[in-house]
């Protein structure tokens, strides 16, 4: 069964023909060849497939792209503005908060989401604001360290 | 410029990451690609009695069907084992094979018995789910010490009591002497559990044929593209190599499992020519628990033998290692020459014998993973240090001084020769403890611990003093001892005609940061620019045969091998320089990109020799064009980092949840290029190695089931599990690679696991608590607290 999805993805409107069962992932990857955005778990377990919808981060691999009708999706490839990189990816860069970077994506729109509700987090808060994220490489002290470098930047 | 090595330079590799720009396997596409499912088994151990896929055959979108009797009819072997150790009675290894698909029984929950090829996944998987498959459901056997018992479950027909081989290494003679003479035996028995890797980009392949050339080309998550293509070429598919290419693109963590060459992967390239299309598989998660090599699975019984100085005088283990079902490609070698040979440590045990059995059990196969070998031997070590000096009333610091072997820098005092054979190329054990205790002020942290037990509260310090054994390896070394390949690295450098310089690395980065460690050692040799030189990686078309990456020997070895490289360049460029200069080469002096005549300030540059290179016009006789080489680079020895790792712990008594209050580590490791990158690779280590000491570890039912197949039942470390770790280091070069350089990526892997775990034993010390299997889940700590009956 397939149905027809209209929605804005990082600024730019889609309207297309989808079957209803196709995740948002594989929509956002597959038909939109967004590969930013990355799969690694199937459960909402790991957090790499994080986006935003409407502003709040969600993750994409346990929702379907019929979910999305009308909604206004931000991925990873709209962080940039104007050229120049958000905060929280200077932040990673900066602080060294990425080794392999399949999980990185996943943990900027998360740290995101987090600032924009708490734009001076403490370690402990920022910490509790990521655990719905795995890092296998880094032991997250740096990811820890490049939220608070966007914190502080303000 | 100049002087960029030492210095924390920011990785050139972030940029594309932070954009979502990375490019993974998955992320590639090819035209009139199909997709493809494996169907895999739900048993551990059943007979099959049929198969049918005339459904799924049928099913609109499907593409076509294979099962083992496809395989075994096409004449390919599964993948293979790459290191043969035979049994110490002389006879040879067990080597039972592993079909692609399996057509007769199926020996652990997740053996692949159909490939459904399909127009998409959703198609793919439907049919999967149409697929008929009648089992005899068997017994099967986990345990690995319950495996070798007469009457177990049999894993595979022609491996007798599924034993692959029975190891020993050491002296067995004086290790019971020492036994029989000690003033005191510590001895502890572990479960070294099983684990699961957990990479967060799940294995995927996108494999085409190329009829018109007769080519294969495979895009795969491999830490190790040449040695992929080696196997599935020579060994698997039976094809020659110069018609295979291997592309490992940007590889989402490794940490081991993807060192090898998995019959997954070569299972799609066969397909694709079978179908004449491009195929795509991706695992997901669940897929990626019962087919990602696991890693460790030792049942170990350990002793210590003391005098009544408080010296070690001898050291026993004996283990049963699991292989799993099958033998993956280097599976045979981590608990023998990986572990039995650290079984010294960094001490003066003057004794040592280690014994090793290596089974078969009804489950996914065990491979390297992070440390592979070494964490398991460290673990027995350091668990039994901590014990020992404890039961003996001795601080573990001190306990450990009066046994660490003496400094020594491998040049003004030779190697040290351990009773395992290894020799140990230098080290300053006692320093990087000295350095430790001053970072972690432990005098003040045994204060704390005091203030904490007589207000009621548990408070634990564990330590770790540990030695890897990494930049594997020297080739006639593990040829001797059964390796079926060398353990060389490889590294071109081509300086382009404007003096920029492309490094091609057989080394493979998948996120140890080679794109920037490599530019800085190369751009500083040359007097250049980071901005100057890029690194390619992961091509087999692109990169020399290289061995890859893995046992931490990207920058031991494939460096060496980038170093020697330079020296070419620059004996070269030296001979264009002199010829520019009008005098000898022996008159030039390489220094701040230039070739300078010694004692004049006559010079030229480094851009101006590449551009002569490349326009010869003017130029020296019989000299051959360009400034292009490639070298292999076959170590001297195994280059051994070590360091001290010391734990603090809080354990909460009402729940029994341990909290890691402070951890300290100090890390040698030689010279180092960029200390972020260190500092990086310490921190992960080091919680991969805390996930297995409080969190991690496959369980598995008496039928074979793994129970926790998923990030939601498989616990793994998150970021409100740490507090900020203390990192500092020590630094003892090593004498006998050029950059002085031992490795990193896998010492806090290493260290940290007993580091945990001694620190919770030191907590629950009062309460008679002297040992706790992994991993120490609150359940585990509040039953031993409570079973003591104190609380």
């Amino acid at each position: 069964m397939s149905f027809t999805i209209n929605l804005t993805v990082n600024g730019v409107n889609h309207k297309d023909e989808i079957d209803t069962r196709v995740l948002l992932v594989d929509y956002l990857r597959e038909k939109l060849e967004l590969t930013g955005t990355h799969v690694g778990c199937d459960t909402s377990s790991c957090g790499a497939c994080t986006i935003h919808i409407d502003g709040k981060a969600i993750k994409s691999c346990t929702m379907f792209a019929v979910q999305a009708d009308g909604a206004d999706v931000t991925t990873i490839e709209g962080m940039c503005q104007n050229g120049e990189l958000h905060p929280i990816q200077e932040g990673f860069k900066e602080e060294h908060g990425l080794q392999c970077g399949f999980c990185t994506p996943g943990m900027i729109m998360t740290a995101a989401d987090l600032l924009k509700n708490n734009s001076d987090p403490s370690e402990e808060e920022i910490r509790c604001g990521l655990d719905g994220n795995f890092c296998r490489c880094t032991g997250y002290q740096n990811i820890v360290k490049a939220v608070q470098y966007a914190a502080d930047k303000g | 410029m100049g002087n960029l090595i030492g210095k924390a330079v920011k990785r050139v590799e972030d940029n594309r990451f932070i954009k979502g720009e990375g490019n993974y396997t998955d992320d590639f596409n090819m035209k009139n690609q199909a997709v493809g499912i494996y169907v895999r088994s739900p048993h551990a151990h059943a007979k099959i009695n049929s198969i049918d896929i005339s459904y799924a055959e049928q099913m609109n979108g499907v593409v076509k069907v294979f099962t083992g009797k496809d395989i075994a009819e096409a004449g390919i072997v599964g993948s293979i084992c790459g290191w043969q150790v035979d049994f110490k009675n002389g006879d040879t290894m067990k080597e039972p094979g592993h079909p692609i698909l399996v057509a007769d029984k199926v020996r652990h929950v997740g053996d692949a018995v159909a490939l459904v090829i399909a127009e998409d996944k959703y198609i793919a998987r439907d049919a999967a789910e149409l697929i008929e498959i009648d089992y005899d459901i068997l017994d099967a056997v986990v345990d690995p010490k319950a495996a070798v018992d007469d009457g177990a479950p049999q894993v595979h027909d022609d491996v007798p009591n599924n034993k692959i081989y029975e190891w020993e290494i050491g002296d067995k003679e004086s290790t019971d002497t020492a036994f029989e003479n000690a003033h005191h035996v510590t001895s502890l028995s572990f479960h070294n559990q099983k684990l699961v890797p957990n990479a967060i980009e799940p294995r995927a392949a996108l494999g085409y044929y190329d009829s018109n050339e007769d080519k294969y080309t495979l895009y795969t998550t491999s830490q190790n593209p040449h040695l992929a293509r080696l196997i599935i070429a020579a060994f698997v598919l039976s094809i020659p190599e110069h018609k295979l290419r291997v592309i490992s693109p940007d590889v989402g963590g490794g940490f081991g499992s993807k060192i090898f060459a998995y019959n997954d992967e070569c299972g799609i390239l066969w397909a694709s020519k079978q179908i004449g299309r491009p195929i795509k598989w991706t695992a997901d998660r669940s897929e990626a628990f019962i087919t990602d090599c696991h890693g460790r699975d030792h049942v170990t019984d350990a002793k210590l033998a003391l005098d009544a100085d408080g010296k070690i005088i001898g050291l026993r283990t004996k283990t049963y290692a699991a292989m799993g079902a099958y033998l993956s490609n280097f599976s045979t070698c981590v608990p023998s020459y990986l572990h039995g040979t650290l079984m010294q440590g960094l001490y003066t045990t003057p004794a040592v014998h280690v014994d090793v059995t290596a089974v078969v059990t009804h489950t996914v196969p065990v491979d390297a993973y992070r440390g592979a070998g070494r964490p398991e031997a460290t673990y027995s070590i350091e668990r039994l240090v901590e014990t020992a000096a404890r039961e003996i009333g001795m601080d573990p610091a001190e306990f450990r001084k009066r046994n660490f072997i003496p400094a020594f820098d491998g040049v003004n005092q030779p190697g040290y020769q351990t009773q395992v054979a290894l020799q140990y190329d230098s080290g300053d054990y006692e320093g990087a403890l000295d350095k430790a205790l001053e970072v972690s002020d432990y005098e003040d942290l045994k204060a704390q611990r005091e203030k904490a037990r007589s207000d009621g509260k548990l408070m634990g310090i564990g330590f770790s003093t540990y030695i890897e054994a990494c930049g594997i390896a020297p080739s006639a070394v593990v040829g001797s001892l059964g390796a079926r390949v060398g353990l060389y690295d490889a590294a071109s450098i081509r300086v382009h005609p404007t003096g920029k310089v492309t490094i091609h690395s057989g080394a493979h980065s998948h996120g140890q940061g080679h794109e920037t460690t490599f530019a800085q050692v190369v751009a500083d040799a040359f007097g250049i620019g980071m901005e100057d030189v890029n690194v390619v990686h992961g091509d087999t078309e692109n990169v020399p045969f290289g061995m890859g990456t893995y046992g931490s020997r990207s920058l031991a070895v494939c460096g060496s091998a980038i170093m020697k490289s330079v020296e070419k360049v620059k004996e070269k460029g030296a001979r264009i320089a002199a010829h520019k200069l009008e005098c000898s080469p022996d008159d030039l002096e390489f220094a701040n990109g230039s070739w300078n005549v010694k004692g004049t300030d006559k010079s030229v540059g480094f851009g101006d020799v590449a551009l002569t290179a490349y326009v010869p016009h003017d130029y020296p006789d019989g000299e051959e064009p360009g400034l292009d080489f490639a070298s292999f680079y076959d170590p001297a020895n195994f280059v051994y980092p070590f360091g001290t790792h010391i734990c603090v712990v809080e354990i909460d008594k009402d729940t029994g949840e341990v909290e890691i209050v402070k951890y300290v580590a100090v890390d040698d490791c030689g010279n180092i290029i960029n200390p972020m990158i260190v500092e990086g690779q310490v921190h992960g280590g080091i919680a991969q190695g805390v996930g297995q000491a409080l969190y991690e570890g496959a369980v598995y039912d008496d039928s074979g089931q793994l129970l926790n197949g998923t990030m939601l039942d498989y616990t793994m470390p998150r970021a409100d599990n740490f507090p900020m770790f203390d990192t500092d280091h020590t630094v003892t070069p090593c004498p006998h690679n050029p950059l002085g350089v031992k490795g990193i990526g896998e010492a806090g892997t290493i260290a940290s696991t007993p580091a945990v775990v001694n620190a919770v034993i030191d907590a629950l010390s009062d309460y008679g608590v002297k040992d706790l299997q992994m991993p120490l889940t609150p359940q585990r700590v509040w039953k031993a607290m409570n079973n003591n009956g104190k609380l």
